[in-house]
């Protein structure tokens, strides 16, 4: 394998990585400072796509569609957290767990009623469609470069928005003692309303990005949730920092693991068969990742204690 | 969810002159819900328009919801309470495996519109099933012995890592007289192609023949063209079918595929099936519908030939395939699978629609590698 498409494929692993961050991000957030296992997170990327292509077929703008993406999870993200979420707070987590699954089907069935059962069209404009030329030769679809430009700039928008700002300094006080910050005066439960259409929009903005370049259509989104639940697991739930190294570690392992295994299989074997046990291992990579961080670190590479 | 429909097919238009036919009760378990619908919901469909005024046929449909366990309850049910004398409908080959033995062996037709598994037609092959779609691998062996044929020197087939994926690329490569340049297994459910069309744009091969079924082809196809990649692509119908081409796009444009069926398949009935589909349902018709609508006519022709209380002169009623397919000639094989033509297309922009247009055959009467391990 040449040097170059190695870089490539690096590139393509840190693309997969930071599209994973978004999705993670609101979910580890929403878990850390509410203490809510949110099954239906992937059903806000969907909403995203959808909106997206929606938007897209009606205006022929994929900036307008991104912006609706991002309005239409934020906005169904805030519905439902003052519709359902909110009772489920002081349950324990299987009726999180049951709750939420159980917007899983609503939010699918709703889109199929609104939308239909066929994929969505949705296409990336036409000024990134093809590829670029990277210094050193390598061509490189344009488009998959603004996903990760767009990630990394999302992702130090979140340490800002955490570290320097008013808000920030009352997610990290709720992830630290929810009782407490409602006893200092702060409306706890704007917080969490906020904080949960936070998470939602940055789940819309992976599905408009990713259907783009994927296929927009029903229960596109859990897939997608339990790589993001790996990501957080590994990273350490409640951190935006994990969340950020863990998304890169998984996006880079699945990546190099699908294309390398083979590889270093067929140093043992005939090729057809290597290709094949390959192909297998590759798709266990991140979980094993998972299960080794597990082994030494069982909170995460950035968790606290638990 | 409990999608439950239970509709007469007919009106109470004028009985049939033929006073001796029986009336049958059909049973429909497919996928309606949840990923990979639209296949479910265009066979359906499909069904509907055939049996559409035909009072022999009572139907009762179901959604499986692409799950395997749900199909055998629904096929519980419809066997005992409903007391179904044919069932239909399932699309997955997973679904078909867990259905059609346990409904076979209770006495009962199942006639598939979609499903062909390589253990239903050799030795798990039944005298009550029927498969009026294709056997699993007529699409791909089609796809290689037309690419042999065509000058094709290096292919890089890819699949998903699961049986039918398996069974797509010894498919392939059962007719492909060429070499192989790489084979690449992806992950089923896969969205993320840019690590293997890098390997393919490294491969140095004149073609890619990949078999992506649903939402995987789409997200494969819409990659491939962003990437730059100039290598030739093919790969069978199901991942440039009516429903999933609207949503890749001009993406697909020039892409070859193969199908046993195509829109503007020059036999008698095609063209008023297509018009008349588009005039019910407002969208052209896929190979889905095509086999859907086949499906019914097929039960239809049986239906006014025998009395389904009597088994053998209904399963003879059935084996003749005495109906106008809309794919042209078509016969049972000695395993009950078809012996077709696989034409292949080519995908192009009719005014704003991206659809298919016929280029040839690429099998002529075709038939299925596993008839010879049928004994029955």
């Amino acid at each position: 394998m040449s040097t170059l498409l190695l870089i490539e494929q690096v590139l393509n692993g840190l693309q997969f990585g930071v599209m994973l961050f978004l999705m993670a991000a609101g979910l580890t957030l929403i878990f850390g400072v509410m203490g809510l296992i949110n099954l239906a997170h992937g059903s806000l990327y969907m909403v995203g796509a959808f909106a997206a292509a929606a938007t897209a077929a009606a205006t022929g703008s994929f900036v307008l569609a991104l912006v609706a993406a991002l309005i239409a999870a934020a906005a169904a993200g805030a519905i439902v957290e003052l519709t359902v979420i909110r009772r489920l707070y002081d349950r324990d987590h299987l009726d999180q767990v049951l709750a939420t699954f159980a917007l899983i089907l609503v939010f699918s069935e709703g889109t199929r009623w609104i939308f239909g059962s066929f994929p969505l069209y949705l296409d990336v404009p036409a000024a990134l469609a093809g590829p670029v030329t990277l210094p050193g030769g390598i061509e490189y679809p344009a488009y998959r470069l603004l996903i990760i430009g767009m990630g990394l700039a999302v992702a130090a928008g979140l340490f800002l928005l955490i570290s320097r700002t008013r808000i920030g300094i009352q997610i990290r006080a709720g992830e630290a003692d929810r009782e407490m910050i409602g006893a200092l005066g702060v409306d706890i439960s704007k917080l969490y309303t906020l904080v949960f259409a936070l998470g939602a929009a940055l789940a819309g903005l992976a599905g408009a990005l990713v259907g783009a370049i994927q296929s927009v259509q029903v229960g596109m989104g859990e897939p997608v949730l339990i790589l993001a639940f790996v990501v957080i697991v590994i990273g350490g739930i409640g951190s935006i920092k994990g969340a950020f190294v863990g998304a890169l570690l998984v996006g880079l392992t699945d990546t190099l693991g699908g294309v390398l295994l083979p590889e270093f299989f067929a140093l043992f074997t005939e090729a057809s068969s290597a290709k094949l046990i390959g192909a297998s291992v590759a798709s266990m990579a991140i979980y094993i990742l998972m299960a080794g961080v597990l082994i030494f670190k069982p909170t995460g590479l950035f968790g606290g204690q638990t | 969810m409990k999608l439950h429909s239970l509709m007469l097919a007919a009106g109470l238009a004028a009985t049939a002159s033929m006073g001796m036919a029986e009336k049958i009760k059909v049973g429909m378990i497919t996928t309606l819900s949840g990923g990979g619908a639209g296949l479910g919901i265009d066979v359906r469909d499909g069904f509907l328009l055939a049996v559409k005024g035909n009072d022999d046929i009572e139907l009762v449909i179901e959604d499986d919801q692409r799950k395997p366990e749900i199909a055998v309850q629904l096929a519980d049910k419809m066997i005992q309470s409903e007391k179904v004398d044919v069932m239909t409908g399932i699309i997955w080959s997973n679904l078909a495996m867990a259905v059609v033995p346990a409904a076979t062996a209770q006495g009962k037709f199942y006639v598939s519109p979609n499903a062909g598994p390589s253990a239903l037609a050799g030795k798990g092959c039944h005298p009550n099933y029927f498969n009026v779609a294709w056997q699993n691998d007529a699409y791909h062996e089609a796809a290689g012995k037309w690419a042999s044929e065509n000058g094709v020197g290096k292919v890089v087939v890819m699949a998903p890592n699961y049986p039918a994926g398996k069974d797509a690329i010894t498919g392939f490569k059962r007719f492909f007289t060429g070499e192989i340049a790489d084979e690449v297994y992806t992950k089923l459910g896969q969205q993320d192609y840019a690590a293997e069309i890098a390997q393919i744009r490294a491969s140095g091969a004149d073609m890619v023949y990949y078999f992506l079924p649903g939402g995987m082809g789409i997200s494969f196809m819409k990659q491939y063209a962003g990437s730059g990649a100039d290598v030739q692509v093919m790969g069978p119908a199901f991942s440039f079918d009516q429903g999933i081409l609207g949503a890749i796009g001009d993406a697909a444009l020039g892409v070859k595929n193969t199908a046993h069926w195509s829109k503007d398949l020059d036999v008698p009935g095609n063209a008023d099936f297509v018009a008349a589909f588009q005039a019910e349902y407002g969208r052209l018709p896929s190979v889905y519908a095509a086999q859907g609508f086949d499906t019914g006519l097929l039960l239809a022709s049986a239906a006014a030939k025998a009395d389904v209380a009597d088994a053998d002169a209904f399963r003879a009623a059935l084996k003749e395939a005495d109906f106008q397919s809309v794919r042209g000639e078509f016969s049972f094989g000695a395993n009950n699978h078809p012996v077709q033509t696989i034409y292949v297309r080519e995908v192009v922009k009719e005014g704003d629609v991206v659809t298919n247009k016929l280029l040839g055959a690429a099998a002529e009467n075709h038939s299925d590698a596993y008839a010879a391990d049928c004994k029955m």
